[in-house]
């Protein structure tokens, strides 16, 4: 069962091995504290599409599958984006239209097919849980590499009196911008990929 | 802002794959060789047009007389897709060839976040209905451009030696990024010089 959950981790993980859900992954990616948002959003949006595909799954005819599963996705999306501008009006602005976005990002509604619609309850929640988590520190790896290298800052929550924002001395004052900008996203993304190429080729003992 | 600004904006300066990273999948996907390339950007062209504009009446005379705005997002994705249906059944009696050419296509764009990403960024932006076609016209013409250059690229990446970590999706991030930073040349001030 453990196996469920640590397969989204790092040998299944849906940014860097599957490449799926990569536009918001790189969107917004520019800062620490909204790949967080981001991550908690696509957790929850994940966990309620398996749980309720999996519960559902005896009684959606398979034609009409796909609309079933998107509806359901989309109810989740817009209660997290109804949530996220609630609570936290900062961080729904920084997002932006990738909150809504969820919706087609292609990791949810792949395991609402590839795995909720075929499996238990149990083995659903604990595949969504493997695969957001995955899906946040991919995203979050992305992130600190991008927000190090090309602002010189963590940006995290403020709490008590610190103000959420770390500042790394010696990067900060000349940080390597074009990383934070579109293309540096691109780079990043490809030097990962290879890097996790490169990681596997390496353990398969060929190189 | 004029039609001639959302233009010049959604194709150059908001390109959606290389400034937004919306619809990365396909730009990944079905980059690999040009002929697909072509086919996936007219059917995207397509689609994004007329998605933006019922997605923008659907908008201003359902959603917002009946106080239901935030539906907007179910509301959104159930049209898109089954626009794509209807579209794809559509070419099909009419044009047996063009759905030879771009039927493979259509079933892949329901999931292209581009298309939704249009439709919410032109409700957002508060554009007309003119501007609402206008910006789904354009940018389906900024993501054909920027896959048609990106699948020239990698026809030419295919005979090159590439170190193996590389290869593949790898190689194309890169060389995407690269573009990206070809495309920053085209900014707002650009915009402001262009049409004042």
């Amino acid at each position: 069962m453990i196996k469920e959950f640590t397969k989204g981790l790092i040998k299944e993980n849906p940014i860097f091995i599957i490449v799926l859900g990569l536009c918001p992954a790189l969107a917004v990616s520019t800062q620490v504290v909204n790949a967080l948002g981001m991550g908690a959003g696509v957790i929850f949006v994940l966990l309620g599409s398996n749980i309720f595909v999996s519960l559902l799954k005896n009684f959606i005819p398979p034609r009409v599958r796909i609309p079933s599963y998107i509806v359901i996705i989309a109810s989740f999306v817009t209660v997290v984006d109804l949530l996220m501008k609630a609570y936290t009006p900062t961080l729904s602005d920084n997002l932006g239209v990738f909150v809504q976005l969820i919706v087609v990002n292609c990791i949810i509604l792949g395991r609402a097919e590839a795995y909720a619609s075929k499996n238990t309850l149990g083995r659903s929640v604990l595949d969504a849980l493997g695969m957001g988590v995955g899906f946040t520190l991919g995203l979050l790896l992305i992130a600190l590499a991008r927000e190090v290298l090309g602002a010189g800052t963590i940006t995290l929550f403020p709490m008590g009196n610190f103000n959420g924002t770390i500042r790394i001395p010696g990067l900060v004052e000349s940080p390597a911008r074009v990383l934070a900008l579109a293309t540096g996203a691109l780079l990043v993304v490809g030097y990962f990929k290879a890097l996790f190429n490169w990681m596997e080729t390496r353990k398969k003992g060929g190189a | 802002m004029t039609y001639v600004g959302i233009i010049i904006t959604f194709v150059f300066i908001e390109n959606f794959i290389l400034t937004k990273f919306l619809g990365l999948c396909p730009f990944i996907g079905v980059s690999r060789n040009v002929e697909s390339a072509v086919g996936m950007g007219f059917a995207v062209i397509f689609v994004m047009s007329l998605a933006s504009l019922i997605t923008w009446a659907i908008y201003n005379l359902i959603l917002i007389p009946l106080n239901i705005t935030f539906l907007q997002t179910i509301t959104f994705i159930l049209v898109i897709a089954s626009l794509v249906q209807f579209v794809e059944m559509t070419i099909q009696k009419i044009s047996p060839p063009l759905y030879r050419a771009l039927g493979i296509y259509l079933p892949l764009i329901t999931t292209n976040c581009a298309i939704l990403g249009i439709a919410l960024i032109a409700v957002q932006y508060e554009y007309d209905a003119m501007g609402s076609f206008i910006a789904g016209f354009s940018a389906g013409v900024g993501f054909f451009l920027a896959l048609l250059l990106m699948s020239t690229i990698r026809e030419r990446l295919d005979l090159e030696w590439v170190p193996k970590p590389f290869r593949g999706v790898s190689i194309a991030f890169i060389s995407g990024g690269l573009m990206a930073l070809a495309f920053m040349a085209f900014d707002k001030a650009l915009l402001r010089n262009l049409i004042g």
